[in-house]
């Protein structure tokens, strides 16, 4: 097999498992997208803020130590325990539970009947909100997060590859983790979506509000549970991304990956946030292999950009978007 | 509980029962707008009642206080003969009150069959997880369910279309299929909001024939508004007629069509 195919074949692979984590980031958009209408500009930093969350737990960090010792001149820092990773995990589920609610009650409730564009510029104020409360509580210092996901090479791949291609690839355990994981949560949110009572609640309150007020829907309940969910999706691209690249600010920046990813896969469409993902993920990858080098590379950086900006001439409702029909 | 000292039987056998729902002194204002001034009517166990009256005579805001959307500034509304305190809609609905819209209120999305599945979300009991693995009680329920939603969709002839996206139906059809929802929460109090709107006649014809069958075969208690007069009196045991958020009419199909305001109100009177 000529040498560049199996480079090509590696760099494939590898762009898959990049966007798989992309369509991860784009999970937590699609959900509230569709269940309220709201273009949630805060979901980068939810998961900057779970992450932080899950790592000041588990060290045993003060919240708001900072504001603490300069208050009351004292010198808090630790509680002096280390917490597991599934019970701190556990704890963070609660904390992103919490903040839906908080974000609910606070805000969106406050804003029923607005115009899009109004709840799109409070997710924008939540987002800055968020970040400022995340650095308060837990310090805007880098910080590793190591919930015991496996890391490194995978040894396997890279032999079994190496006695066929004569070539080993180098596949990060992390992403295949991450692959995994995407795949259970996906399948989850579908049957969670297409069974349950909660579920087919959630779909009727994404089309139509009145129409589920009036079979006793309750809308605070259902933006609640939206939220949550997405929280706990945050939570999920948190320890992924905290993993792979340190819990820090550009961790919230995530979400600007997540962009195109969406408007390939449609605003609204699940499998299209996996789909678009996945796209973009390979399209990057293999675009800097076989380009990249005859324009002086760094083409990662903007690949993904230029693509979504052509889906949007083209097809703006994306791959599986419902098609915007205006009738007349 | 019910009065039933008032029940009697109609003409065609079916038994009217005591008052199921009263609107005591209702007054509903909209800033310095009075879209209901000082009504009061009940409906009683069994019947049809129909709200009826021109243009912007206040009968979508009466629907909307019964079915809790808007919150009237006066008076009293008693639901078996308890007061009812502000409720919000959904919590309208979970006391057995469905309701249909005039400008139809479906989830375009779902399938006839999911959109009528809806209605029965507050006969579902089991928790979160087994009805993700659909196990034992869960599955039990969704099938229970299922017989239900299946009889309404075989009673309202919509069989062909169940699997159907509603966004893709014609419009008598949307009409009925929102009715059908309704009906899965086996209300009662159903409560429909001008149901013959925008319909040819045969298309009026049919519905007509449903809301009676319904009316017929599971004793629903049924509310309407309409302001076409003729439909109206040849289905509701009983009128109330509206006319600029008063009531100016309250009785049997004949009497109301004698009422000399009523005959004003819907020919025009010269004030001279």
């Amino acid at each position: 097999m000529p040498e560049q195919l199996v480079f090509a074949m590696e760099v494939t692979l590898n762009g898959l498992m990049a966007g798989v984590l992309y369509a991860l980031v784009a999970l937590g958009f699609v959900l509230i997208y569709k269940a309220s209408g709201i273009f949630n500009y805060a979901q980068g930093v939810m998961a900057l803020f779970a992450a932080m969350t899950l790592v000041g737990i588990m060290q045993g960090q003060v919240p708001f130590a900072h504001l603490i010792n300069a208050m009351f001149g004292s010198h808090v820092h630790h509680f002096g325990w280390n917490v597991p990773a599934v019970l701190a995990i556990a704890v963070t589920v609660g904390v992103m539970v919490l903040l839906a609610w908080l974000v609910q009650v606070l805000v969106m409730k406050h804003l029923v009947g607005q115009e899009p564009i109004i709840l799109f510029m409070a997710t924008i104020g939540l987002a800055y909100f968020l970040e400022g409360v995340a650095d308060l509580m837990w310090g805007s210092e880098i910080k590793t997060l190591d919930v015991g996901l496996p890391q490194g090479i995978n040894l396997w791949i890279d032999e079994s590859t190496y006695n066929i291609f004569g070539y080993g690839f180098f596949i990060d355990n992390l992403d295949i983790v991450a692959t995994v994981i995407a795949a259970l949560l996906v399948a989850g949110l579908v049957c969670f979506a297409q069974y349950t009572k909660q579920g087919r609640a959630m779909r009727a309150v994404a089309d139509d509000h009145q129409a589920a007020l009036s079979v006793g829907i309750s809308l605070n309940f259902i933006w609640v549970l939206v939220w949550s969910v997405a929280g706990f999706v945050a939570l999920v691209a948190g320890i992924v991304w905290g993993t792979k690249s340190g819990v820090q600010f550009s961790l919230s920046l995530i979400a600007l990956k997540a962009l195109p990813v969406l408007m390939l896969g449609g605003f609204t469409s699940i499998p299209g946030a996996i789909v678009g993902g996945l796209i973009i993920g390979v399209g990057e990858k293999l675009f800097e292999f076989a380009i990249g080098p005859m324009v002086g590379g760094a083409t990662e950086n903007w690949f993904a950009y230029v693509l979504a900006l052509i889906f949007l001439v083209f097809r703006p409702q994306g791959l599986f978007g419902e098609k915007i029909i205006e009738r007349v | 509980m019910l009065d039933n000292s008032l029940s009697y039987v109609t003409d065609d056998g079916r038994t009217i029962g005591g008052v199921v729902m009263e609107m005591k002194n209702i007054t509903l204002r909209f800033g310095g707008v009075v879209a209901i001034q000082d009504i009061s009517f009940d409906i009683r166990e069994g019947e049809i009642r129909a709200i009826i009256g021109p243009n912007g005579a206040g009968k979508s805001s009466m629907l909307n206080v019964i079915s809790g959307f808007y919150v009237p500034q006066e008076g009293e509304v008693l639901f078996h003969g308890k007061r009812r305190p502000p409720m919000r809609p959904y919590e309208v609905a979970r006391q057995g009150i469905a309701r249909t819209f005039q400008n139809i209120a479906l989830f375009e999305g779902m399938s006839v069959l999911d959109n009528v599945m809806t209605g029965r979300l507050n006969y579902m009991k089991t928790g979160l997880f087994s009805q993700a693995l659909w196990k034992g009680k869960a599955e039990k329920e969704e099938t229970e369910n299922r017989e239900v939603v299946e009889k309404i969709i075989d009673f309202l002839e919509i069989q062909h279309i169940r699997k159907t996206p509603v966004a893709r139906l014609p419009y008598g059809l949307k009409k009925r299929v929102e009715l059908a929802r309704a009906l899965a929460a086996e209300p009662k109090l159903l409560l429909l909001d001008e149901p013959m709107a925008g319909m040819n006649v045969e298309e009026k014809e049919d519905m007509s024939r449903f809301i009676l069958d319904v009316n017929d075969e599971f004793g629903t208690t049924i509310a309407l508004i309409e302001h076409d007069m003729g439909v109206v009196m040849d289905l509701s045991d009983r009128v109330v007629v509206m006319d600029y958020g008063k009531k100016i009419g309250d009785g049997t199909p004949d009497e109301v069509r004698n009422n000399q305001d009523v005959i004003d109100a819907y020919l025009g009177v010269s004030h001279d």
